[in-house]
């Protein structure tokens, strides 16, 4: 499935807001398994290439192509967002609503959805109001959301940056579940030692431009840029 | 000071003896608010919703518009359905006028911009909330649509009970449509001018009473059944 959607390219792409560039132009290519982790600074245009790659921003010049038509793409991705948005429904409803959007019966839905909560330890919580959950439990929420469609590419924007080690541990576990079962991660994060965890391949944004685009082996020991290197140095780049 | 004071115990008369002409009057004022309400509901939810989550080329105006009729004075919007509802107007033929179905014509038009604007506000407050999320999964427009009215409904159950409070006062307009026929079209503010006319000043400040009541019990009703049905999920 994944292979039928990438490569997805970027071609001199640029992303303008209230006139200000703040991404671009990028030229970039993702293709292939696994988990592709874009890192940089804040504010650097982290969140700006996801949204522009799943289709949430728009490239004011230059394109972003998927292999295939943009709708049947676009159904087959999820996002997860730094700060979960939270339904104003239950978490079982919250998890089966994607299922429901996609015209499948209530019933169905949540039968698909409680098997997700359980999955992800909400399993006793599926009657709670989704807005009174942690942190944690919102972002796993968040996780059981996405994945109960089985996209074939997920992008996480910095999913874990207001959680503890505990719920890290356990989003990540999730993750590499779902890595398991084939689905393509594309996630921003500027946790140098979860980058180092996850990653496959490396993206570098800064300034919002792309200054590197390695495998993950050769970027942390050798990036190919120095703003790249004195990042994972843990100087302060700016 | 007497006068108020014999307009309550006229109140508290004409409820503990179960007046007829007064259950019967108070029945129909539901009756007509009640359709009006539903009815306005119906339009103006949706319309809210659609102005909320659509991108259109006279949006703002139709916003700005929208505010203004809240403010729609009732006598005159009374006047414009008389004479749209008279034997000699358009729909003169159905013979309307001076009925029950006339005061619900003329409730709706006066109630639907302010539920739909409330309803506007609302929705648009949680499409700001909601819009990234919606756009990533991949909804229609109409899909959109509903989930933003369900998940906004206790927001949109005061837009409506606000459709409620103006329709269960107003006396300008169905006392022209209606005409406060008795037994046919007579409701609470109708009689409450008639009876204020006439000098029955303890009749007409009984009849307030009970009107405002009626308000206050409703609005109660309806908050405590949707809080008991869907417990801290409101």
């Amino acid at each position: 499935m994944v292979s039928d959607l990438l490569p997805v390219t970027a071609k001199g792409a640029v992303v303008r807001k209230g006139g200000k560039t703040i991404l671009g132009p990028i030229d970039l290519a993702i293709s292939g398994k696994g988990t592709t982790i874009v890192m940089g600074p804040n504010g650097s245009g982290k969140t700006t290439l996801l949204r522009l790659l799943h289709g949430l921003d728009r490239a004011r010049d230059g394109s972003v192509s998927w292999n295939g038509a943009r709708e049947d793409a676009h159904a087959a991705q999820a996002f997860i967002f730094q700060t979960p948005k939270m339904m104003r429904r239950s978490v079982l409803d919250n998890i089966a609503y994607p299922l429901r959007v996609r015209g499948a019966s209530r019933k169905q839905a949540r039968i698909k959805a409680e098997d997700w909560a359980t999955r992800i330890g909400l399993g006793d919580a599926l009657n709670r109001d989704a807005q009174a959950l942690s942190g944690g439990e919102r972002q796993k929420l968040a996780l059981a959301r996405a994945l109960v469609t089985e996209p074939a590419i997920l992008f996480l924007d910095e999913p874990t940056t207001n959680l503890d080690g505990g719920s890290t541990r356990e989003i990540e576990d999730i993750l590499s579940q779902a890595l398991d079962t084939g689905t393509r991660l594309i996630m921003a994060t500027h946790d140098i030692g979860q980058a180092r965890r996850l990653a496959d391949e490396v993206i570098f944004i800064h300034r919002g431009t792309m200054s590197a685009h390695q495998r993950a082996t050769a970027f942390f020991e050798a990036p190919a840029s120095q703003s790249a290197a004195a990042y994972l140095r843990g100087d302060i780049v700016e | 000071m007497n006068d108020l004071w014999r307009g309550l115990s006229e109140a508290v008369r004409l409820i503990v003896s179960l007046d007829a002409a007064l259950i019967e009057i108070v029945l129909r004022s539901l009756q007509v608010t009640v359709s009006a309400v539903l009815i306005a509901s119906l339009i103006g939810l949706p319309l809210g919703a659609l102005i909320a989550v659509n991108r259109f080329r006279f949006r703002r105006a139709t916003i700005a518009l929208l505010n203004a009729l809240m403010g729609l004075p009732p006598v005159v919007v009374g006047l414009i359905v008389y004479i749209l509802l008279s034997r000699s107007g358009p729909f003169g033929v159905l013979g309307l006028l001076f009925t029950p179905t006339a005061m619900i014509i003329a409730q709706v038009i006066i109630i639907t911009p302010l539920i739909a604007s409330i309803a506007h506000q609302a929705i648009r407050d949680l499409w700001a909330e909601y819009h990234d999320l919606l756009i990533s999964l991949n909804t229609t427009k109409r899909q959109r649509m509903a989930t933003l009215i369900w998940d906004s409904r206790r927001s949109l159950l005061t837009a409506s009970l606000a459709g409620f409070g103006r329709a269960i006062g107003e006396v300008g307009a169905i006392m022209i449509v209606g005409g406060n026929i008795d037994h046919v079209t007579r409701v609470l503010t109708t009689a409450i001018a008639l009876e204020t006319g006439k000098g029955d000043f303890g009749l007409a400040l009984g009849l307030g009473f009970i009107l405002i009541a009626l308000a206050i019990v409703i609005n109660l009703t309806i908050h405590t059944i949707s809080q008991t049905e869907r417990g801290g999920r409101w």
